[in-house]
């Protein structure tokens, strides 16, 4: 009679017993290794993995190229602004990417290059620097954390890998800047910005940055910045996400539609879409 | 884009080198005869050089005829101008729309030497033309008055230009009637 009861009453109980395995079956050796991946059988894999990830290729493994990220120290912290727009190609496949990666509450990375080695190796990184606290009884410095990152794409050199990011936060000695990227390039700076649209965001950051900038006045320049390179680039384009860091930790500025953004800035009113009708 | 009695033809006003955008006031659409317009899009000097081209055929054929073109034989004349160069070609592709002698509806595509397709829906050319034949099969429906053919074409050159990088930052429709043409621009998405 209780047949159908039963069959899920033994499943729930297996699930339990699973559950308790693998709470502890914890391997450490595996469990503090570094991830590792399959490699396709060819003579010259990184010649292979090049091939198919260069924008020559005739089937392209990477998405979002196109980018505008910047992060920049002041007297009050670190301002980090990215746009939103991922563009495969020409195509516009989303604009609303966090490109700014919350890696923990002390540390942000941003997202230039391809979209998933971004993610996936911050991901990984913000797992290294809980691994670390836990061993070290202390919060890991961004130096330290840039450099783990630095290390971990490096052994993938000249493989694809295709990313370019800013690590910031604040540590013990301050507010810090790395910028680290897929070439194994790792330095340590008070002004970035990466992505197709940096040259347009340097142009604003450098004409309007002065370090004893007030809070609202760095928000408001990293947010020009970075609108000003959405207009004028292709690749970039959406939102402006923007955050501060700050000694207890980052903080969420906010987001902004670069659309109504265009017009604060023009100090118009939002135009209804259509703007003028002559009869000819 | 065509329309009951009406036809709608609209582009988005960026001039660009890959994704660096120079200007956002580039005239693509031209008015070639009182009915008929010709938009143009690729490559900008060729897009330049066939405008005036086309204007100095235009007027040479009024002067001659003592008569407007009528479109099909403008579509013709933009057609034969293009496989003149079929060697060497222009990098464009021309879209004539207008009104014919009858207040018909006539639209014509065209790849880069001239070899013409004639719709009677609407047609679509430059880099988000996948995105364009995409929203015009959503939106587009026979018979539409000039108000809701302007509505329509609007939406699908909003939507198709903000799916790609490269186009937008305002665009421009003109709706051709028997009566008149209604030109507006549009203030779109300025990334």
């Amino acid at each position: 009679m209780n047949s159908i009861l039963n069959e899920f009453k033994s499943t729930s109980a297996l699930c339990e017993e699973e559950l308790h395995d693998s709470l502890y079956d914890w391997d450490t050796a595996n469990g503090f290794a570094l991830p590792t991946f399959e490699f396709p059988a060819v003579h010259n894999l990184n010649r292979f993995m090049k091939d198919i990830t260069s924008a020559s290729a005739p089937c392209q493994i990477e998405i979002q190229h196109g980018t505008t990220t910047l992060a920049f120290k002041f007297k009050s912290g670190v301002i980090v602004a990215a746009d939103s727009r991922a563009s495969q190609g020409n195509y516009v496949s989303t604009s609303s990417v966090k490109k700014i990666i919350e890696i923990n509450p002390f540390l942000l990375g941003t997202m230039a290059g391809g979209a998933a080695d971004c993610t996936f190796w911050q991901r990984e990184l913000g797992r290294q620097c809980r691994l670390y606290e836990l061993r070290n009884k202390e919060r890991i410095s961004v130096a330290a954390a840039s450099k783990l990152l630095a290390n971990m794409i490096y052994r993938y050199k000249g493989m694809g890998l295709s990313m370019g990011t800013m690590v910031t936060g604040w540590d013990k000695t301050g507010p810090k800047i790395f910028y680290v990227d897929s070439d194994g390039t790792r330095v340590d700076g008070e002004l970035f910005s990466v992505g197709s649209g940096s040259p347009f965001a340097y142009g604003i950051i450098d004409n309007g940055f002065d370090f004893d900038l007030d809070v609202p006045s760095a928000i408001d320049l990293g947010k020009r910045a970075i609108y000003h390179a959405t207009h004028r680039d292709g690749a970039s384009g959406g939102t402006v996400n923007l955050y501060h860091v700050k000694p207890d930790g980052w903080a969420r500025i906010g987001r902004w539609d670069v659309e109504d953004l265009h017009w604060e800035f023009q100090d118009q009113p939002k135009p209804s879409p259509i703007n003028s009708s002559v009869i000819g | 884009m065509s329309g009951k009695n009406c036809v709608a033809i609209a582009s988005d006003k960026r001039f660009g080198v890959k994704y660096l955008t120079i200007s956002m006031e580039f005239p693509k659409m031209f008015q070639a005869t009182d009915k008929t317009f010709i938009g143009i899009s690729g490559l900008a000097t060729d897009v330049q050089t066939l405008m005036e081209r086309f204007r100095f055929k235009i007027n040479m054929y009024r002067m001659n005829e003592e008569r407007d073109f009528e479109p099909i034989t403008l579509a013709n004349m933009v057609s034969s101008t293009l496989y003149e160069r079929r060697f060497s070609p222009y990098f464009v592709e021309p879209i004539v729309a207008g009104l014919d002698k009858n207040n018909n509806p006539y639209i014509n595509g065209m790849d880069l030497i001239g070899c013409s397709t004639t719709a009677c829906d609407f047609a679509a050319t430059g880099t988000p033309e996948d995105q364009l034949y995409g929203t015009c099969e959503a939106l587009w429906e026979p018979n539409l008055e000039p108000e809701e053919l302007f509505e329509t074409i609007s939406q699908t050159i909003m939507s198709a230009t903000n799916r790609d990088c490269v186009s937008g930052w305002g665009a421009v429709v003109h709706v051709i009637t028997p009566e008149r043409v209604i030109t507006r621009t549009l203030k779109t998405r300025m990334d």
